[in-house]
């Protein structure tokens, strides 16, 4: 016999406003199964929560049904107060009468009437809710880090540092990302290497690391605390047990025309090459693709004549291992908006029209130009440099609405240290708004303008065109009235649009995370779970979801350990028992089930009499696979698995209700 | 083959040339034009500055009668007349209210399915497919192809794919065999209706961009717009006496230099009816070799 | 004489279309009320005969939608509850069911935005083709009542 608690949240006037709770409170008191209904202004809080523990114990209830906000919120709560009352918390659900009732529709008797039709199917449900108890899995204790950028390594080493075993997976030659390629970093003008190598050798050198550099995830299975992660390690061709790291085959590699990564092609690189002086690890790897004894049939092998320790192996293949990770820290990183994106900038067409990365390589002492601004066309120093901030972003018509947060800052950065190697150079700035809003930031960007001078124009740029062998640049002036500016420039450096990797969107369904629409992986919640995933198990840390600047990468990457951590500190994990289960005497063994379980949790089980003899073969789940989502519940032919939680019953009981009929 | 076509206002009167060439270059493929019957102005600049319903019921009468005509394509020409027009049928097509509206002033139907073509979508579509048989001469000299802004934007109408730096234009020309120059003016504001109220401004703006296309060698300038070749060509004194500098390279309209190619004479395709002589161009012109 | 107007029934999927419904409560997007959500871990759960008694039952149209092909949370449910529509469709348009009256879709939980116009437009949709009174007669009790339980005429 029910007798199911009902409670009705106003949540403040969020539900109140347009449903009237009271009279919604009244029909379901009155719905069949119900023993006791309520109301009350916030549900959620201590004295809410309080008000479910008693009228369990008073009114000897069954069940409870909580219609307020959504169960993505506060299931949890409600499920924990019901355990405190002394019955399973499965048997509590929420009636969703805030986002999808109060929250969309105007006061009226038709908003009224919809909260009452949905507190009484989730009514009926919960007269068919059945007790259910957690589900213990062992957890591995080891974290995946896919990326190696500054981010992942602020991960990896909170995680090793707390003791646990970590495995880092870079699908570069070297780990360090984009932080590596800048020359000095805001708000500080710190050497950016010169942070960064020092973690990228703790890295290195942590016993609890293991780190696969020029490797990428292949697939991505299982559920939290229990991943299977295939990754595969791409032929580096180089035997990094024997290369002594000497040098010798790069010195003497004839490829060396290939546009190097690292500098942003304002140089070349060799064939076999490692990206930057201080990589980590710091040995070779072959770029097939240029290589002239992969693309032309054998020939050259000059690498592996002249080294000494014989370690060139053109023979090494791809290579897969299987590694079982309990949680991932996804912290892939950005790209920059490249190539003829911006044809009226000219950029891709004029040598002098670069981007910010390609400036930080010019304005590097490990750069192709070690350290002086030159152009890219004559070597020559630039008299009249001028800026373009928001070069893509904040651009609807370019298809990217958003801010990329950095630029402001690097601009800055940019022309004060052009400024320093300049003293007699003229820097512009064209802007739009001036985003500096962290520490130290907006101080930064006036010593730019007031000690060092550099001209900041409000104001956008319609064209940039040659002329004369300079880059005139058509710009207007909005605060002095609109006045139309035109600059005759040196060098223009573009504050280019941050955008997601290219391969964001597969490295994303490898891992079943959501992505939005330009390919940032997304949180979980934007406000309150900044960096977990919807996948549990999987967190973001970095770039991959949001452009952000360096402080901000490297909080997000230790929050997203302290995630991997908790998790980690039991040995077993508890999962919804929200699985599915087989009544094996109805089973007629077709498997259909197993065919369509994307976690291969179906087995195949033998029904067998008490000699032994097999009568006869029926479906099993494995409970500790099982994810709950139901595909084989609805395939079954006769009916014979079923979804604890939403089981058929539950599901028609919903359905007939919400009709109003009787079930 | 039959395809609709809508002159306005300009292609029946100060670019008359536009409309020859083009119906020249339509003959010679075998294409006839068929006039929209009772066509109307399409309000231009003026009736969208007045008045919102003005400016889409004009077009939608001259649509609903090609509708009328059985007419199931339309190449438009001029590309204020191509813009107006396909603003028109977007607005009447999205908003069921304002289709209503409309039709209930114009008192005709508007089904809204009738393909508007802008002269570059009509000459890729069906001037192309018989470009090899047709095209007898090449041009032979350096152009400077001039899109101005209405061919270009907004995105939502224009079949230019890259509005900033667009390369259509530049294709037809080098089928005719020209050789098209890079500039930096393709896009740039020639100063449009202030041809009559502040010639001065047009003469700056439309200067700059002569200026820029002698620099980057230009021989001729294509245009496919009668406002911009009212600009460039009709105001051309103006522009000398602003620059100061004697500029005399001569403005073709698209179709004009297309026919050249095709072995139309010039005064069939108008080419005397400019102000700034055409003949230093139709002098370049040369057979193509076997 | 007031206007008819339509029960509609959706089945989402939690993770997506239910969570894009609720982004639509988070951002205050206003829309029709005639819809009721029905909440299902996995578009992949739903067995389509609930469609066919809700239709029993009083609803005169139906929303299924979850995540987009290649994003859901479960990896191939929600291609596994495509499939079951694609064949599912052409059984029931061979039976006369107007299949106007289900529409399926794909909300993801970003998609707040797309679920308030999804919702409007099939109320709409659903309001101009009228309540649905076909085969709510071929229930148990009339079909007793048939002769011989053989359809004559």
């Amino acid at each position: 016999m029910a007798r199911i608690g009902v409670f009705i949240c106003h949540c403040g006037e969020n539900i109140s406003a347009t449903v009237d709770v009271v009279k919604v409170a009244e029909v379901a008191s009155k719905m069949q199964g119900v023993a006791f209904s309520t109301e009350y202004k916030y549900m959620c809080s201590a004295p809410g929560q309080d008000k479910i523990v008693q009228a369990i114990k008073e009114h000897k209830l069954t069940g409870i049904v909580v219609a307020a906000c959504s169960p993505r919120m506060h299931e949890s709560t409600f499920r924990k107060a019901t355990a405190e009352g002394g019955i399973n918390p499965y048997l509590c659900e929420m009636a969703n009468i805030r986002e999808h009732c109060s929250w969309v529709h105007e006061r009226s008797e038709e908003t009224t009437e919809k909260a009452i039709d949905i507190v009484r199917t989730l009514v009926a449900k919960v007269r068919r809710n059945a007790p259910l108890f957690p589900i213990k899995v062992p957890v591995t204790k080891t974290a995946l880090v896919i990326g190696g950028g500054i981010a992942g390594i602020q991960a990896a080493l909170d995680i090793a540092n707390a003791g646990h075993k970590v495995i880092m997976v870079e699908k570069q030659p070297s780990i360090g990302g984009h932080m590596s390629q800048l020359s000095e970093t805001f708000p500080t003008l710190d050497c950016s290497q010169c942070i960064l190598t020092p973690r990228m050798v703790e890295v290195s050198q942590h016993p609890n690391i293991t780190l696969h550099t020029y490797a990428e995830v292949e697939s991505v299975s299982g559920f939290i605390g229990n991943f299977e992660v295939k990754i595969k390690m791409k032929a580096k061709s180089v035997d990094h047990v024997k290369c002594t790291g000497c040098g010798e085959c790069w010195q003497k590699c004839p490829s060396k025309k290939i546009p190097d990564e690292f500098n942003a092609g304002l140089s070349n690189r060799t064939a076999i090459y490692t990206p930057f002086p201080q990589a980590v690890p710091n040995k070779p790897v072959i770029d097939r693709a240029n290589c002239t004894w992969f693309t032309k049939g054998g020939k050259c092998g000059i690498c592996q004549k002249v080294c000494k320790a014989e370690a060139i192996d053109y023979t090494i293949q791809d290579t897969f291992i299987d590694v079982k990770v309990g949680a991932i820290v996804t912290a892939t990183g950005f790209d920059l908006k490249h190539t003829d994106f911006f044809p009226e900038y000219g950029y891709g067409e004029f040598k002098d029209v670069i981007d910010g990365m390609q400036f930080e390589r010019l304005a590097s002492a490990s750069g192709p130009t070690a350290g002086v601004i030159r152009r890219p066309s004559d070597g020559k120093v630039p008299e009249k440099i001028v800026f373009i901030a928001c070069a893509g972003s904040r651009d609807k018509a370019k298809g990217i609405e958003y801010c990329s947060k950095i630029c402001c800052m690097y601009t800055a950065k940019h022309a004060m240290l052009y400024k320093h190697k300049n003293h007699d150079g003229k820097a512009y700035v064209f802007y739009m708004d001036i985003r500096a809003a962290g520490k130290g930031y907006d101080e930064f960007v006036r010593r730019a303008i007031e000690d060092d001078h550099v001209e900041y124009i409000r104001g956008r740029v319609s064209k940039v065109y040659e002329h004369n062998g300079k880059l005139i640049v058509k710009g207007v002036d909005t605060l002095l009235n609109s006045t139309p500016v035109d600059i005759e420039a040196d060098m223009v450096v573009l504050a280019t649009a941050i955008v997601a990797n290219k391969d964001a969107e597969s490295v994303a369904q490898k891992m079943h995370i959501s992505y939005d629409k330009h390919h940032f992986f997304a949180e979980a919640h934007p406000k309150l779970k900044p960096v977990e995933t919807n996948t549990a198990g999987i967190m973001l840390a970095g770039a991959c979801q949001s452009a952000k600047d360096i402080p901000e990468s490297v909080s997000q990457a230790s929050a997203s350990a302290s995630k991997a951590i908790a998790l980690f500190s039991n040995n077993e994990m508890s999962r919804e028992p929200s699985v599915a289960a087989v009544n094996n005497t109805n089973c007629t063994g077709c498997l259909l089930c197993q065919d369509v379980c994307p976690y291969l949790a179906i087995e195949k089980e033998e029904i067998k009499d008490r000699a032994g003899n097999v009568l006869r073969y029926a479906a099993k789940v494995n409970s500790g696979l099982c994810q709950g989502c139901g595909t084989c519940v609805a395939m079954c032919r006769n009916k014979s698995i079923d979804l604890q939680g939403f089981s058929n019953e539950q599901m028609l009981g919903e359905v007939m209700s919400l009709l109003n009929k009787p079930f | 083959m039959k395809i609709g076509y809508y002159p306005g206002c300009s292609l029946e009167g100060t670019s008359k040339e536009y409309s020859d060439s083009l119906f020249a270059v339509a003959e010679k493929c075998g294409i006839t034009l068929e006039t929209i019957n009772d066509w109307n102005c399409c309000g231009a600049s003026a009736a969208h500055t007045l008045n919102h319903d003005l400016a889409i019921a004009l077009p939608a009468r001259s649509i609903a009668l090609a509708e009328k005509q059985g007419l199931t394509e339309i190449v438009i020409p001029c590309a204020a007349c191509y813009s107006r027009l396909s603003q028109s049928q977007l607005e009447m097509n999205s908003h069921f209210v304002t289709k209503s509206k409309i039709e209930s002033y114009l008192e005709m139907s508007f089904s809204g399915t009738i393909k508007l073509l802008s002269v570059i979508e009509f000459l890729e579509k069906y001037i192309f497919p018989e470009v090899d048989k047709h095209v007898v001469n090449k041009l032979n000299q350096k152009t400077a192809c001039y899109y101005g802004c209405l061919l270009v934007r907004p995105k939502e109408i224009s079949s230019i794919k890259r509005s900033e730096d667009p390369i259509e234009m530049e294709e037809v020309m080098k089928i005719a065999g020209a050789i098209p120059v890079k500039w930096a003016f393709k896009t740039e504001c020639c100063g449009a209706g202030f041809s009559v109220s502040k010639t001065d401004f047009v003469a700056k703006l439309s200067g700059k961009i002569l200026e820029n296309a002698a620099e980057n060698g230009a021989e001729s300038i294509i245009v496919a717009c009668p406002m911009c070749h009212m600009n460039l060509d009709m105001r051309r004194p103006n522009i000398k006496e602003q620059i100061k500098k004697d500029i005399n390279i001569p403005v073709l309209f698209i179709t004009q230099a297309l026919g050249l190619s095709m072995g139309i004479s010039a005064d069939k395709l108008g080419l005397n009816k400019h102000f700034v002589p055409t003949d230093t161009a139709v002098k370049c012109v040369i057979k193509k070799e076997a | 004489m007031s206007q008819f107007e339509p029960k509609i029934v959706a089945f989402v999927c939690n993770w997506c279309t239910y969570a894009g419904a609720d982004l639509a409560g988070t951002s205050r997007a206003k829309y029709a009320t005639n819809v009721r959500i029905i909440r299902f871990p996995c578009t992949g759960r739903i067995d389509f005969m609930l469609l066919m008694k809700a239709f029993q039952n009083g609803s005169d149209g139906i929303i299924i939608s979850g995540c987009h092909p290649n994003d859901c949370h479960y990896t191939s449910g929600n291609f596994h509850a495509r499939r079951r529509w694609m064949v599912f469709r052409s059984l029931i348009e061979f039976m006369g069911f107007d299949t106007e009256r289900i529409t399926f879709s794909w909300v993801s939980a970003a998609e707040g935005a797309k679920w308030a116009d999804l919702v409007n437009e099939v109320t709409t949709k659903v309001r101009e083709l009228g309540p649905f009174t076909e085969f709510k007669n071929l229930d148990y009790n009339s079909f007793n009542q048939l002769d011989n339980g053989a359809i004559t005429k």
